[in-house]
């Protein structure tokens, strides 16, 4: 395996480069976002119950 | 029939939970070995390393089609059958059919400069995925400006459906106009023109291009499925508070 690109190191490297950084940004993006939605909506579950439970006692 | 059964976005998620890393694992793999192909590969007798550029380039300008079309046969349910989730489907297919076309276009530049001598060219291949980029970009847009989510899902599908015209005119626009690009040489009748030890590399990174997209569009269908529930417990929870 050769890495040495030569005069085209630039563009071959810098295509790789921008492939690399965008396609990761986007998987962390996704992953972040659905963590984070996933989070806020048992949040909320959660505090629902709690509500109903309370009343329930009441 | 199984589509309409998995079309309950309660049963969606919980079919595809467990498939999700099984993806993601397979995308990995599939990564690491098509890049291990692309630096293995001979260089090109005339484009040296540039060839390379071949190996990411291809198949994003591939993934930017694919995922139009399926973001269009999504819209196509969505308006018709008004399935809940085929407008979460297309919906979250967009951003990433936008970083796919993005990486194209890019990447097309990048390998465009030092073989063809320019950056950009306003021929029709180029100037087509560029139209299906702004379409892209359109989409979201219009998602996100209308706050009620079924005029959206309307709006966005019919948005998606005029751009699935554009899809041919990428395929073709090689063989219609004069252009900078050379034909097809991998999905034409006859089979592909590329060398074995080129094509290798190329379809391998075609499919873990492929398995990213589908681990990424599970996790962003699911995001969407996440926030529809979010959003209707606490319209829930506002419309008893403003009762009371």
């Amino acid at each position: 395996m050769d890495l040495n690109m030569g005069k085209y190191a630039f563009f071959v490297w810098g295509s790789y480069g921008v492939t690399a950084l965008a396609l990761l940004s986007l998987t962390v993006l996704s992953v972040r976002a659905h963590r984070e939605r996933a989070r806020k909506l048992r949040a909320l579950q959660e505090t629902l119950a709690a509500e109903k439970a309370q009343k329930v006692d009441a | 029939m199984i589509i309409s059964w998995l079309a309950n976005p309660e049963r969606f998620s919980k079919v595809f939970a467990p498939v999700r890393p099984w993806v993601a694992g397979l995308s990995l793999v599939l990564f690491v070995w098509g890049l291990y192909l692309c630096f293995v590969s001979p260089e090109d007798y005339q484009q040296g390393d540039t060839v390379r550029i071949m190996y990411i380039h291809v198949p994003a300008a591939w993934m930017a089609l694919f995922t139009y079309l399926v973001m269009g046969v999504a819209s196509f349910f969505g308006l018709i059958f008004r399935h809940a989730l085929a407008d979460a489907a297309a919906k979250a297919a967009a951003p990433i059919g936008a970083v796919f076309t993005a990486l194209a276009l890019i990447t097309g530049s990048l390998w465009g400069k030092p073989m063809w001598g320019t950056w950009w060219e306003w021929d029709g291949r180029m100037t087509s995925v560029l139209v299906l980029f702004l379409f892209y970009i359109g989409y979201i847009a219009l998602h996100a400006s209308i706050e009620d989510e079924q005029r959206a899902a309307r709006s966005t599908a019919i948005l998606a459906l005029i751009g699935l015209i554009n899809l041919p005119i990428i395929k073709f626009s090689v063989d219609w106009w004069n252009t900078l690009h050379q034909g097809a040489s991998v999905l034409r009748p006859g089979g592909p023109t590329v060398a074995p030890a080129m094509l290798w590399p190329l379809l391998m990174m075609a499919l873990a291009y492929k398995a990213l997209f589908v681990w990424l569009w599970l996790i962003r269908i699911d995001t969407e499925i996440l926030s529809r529930k979010y959003n209707g417990l606490r319209a829930r929870l506002g419309f008893r508070e403003g009762g009371a």
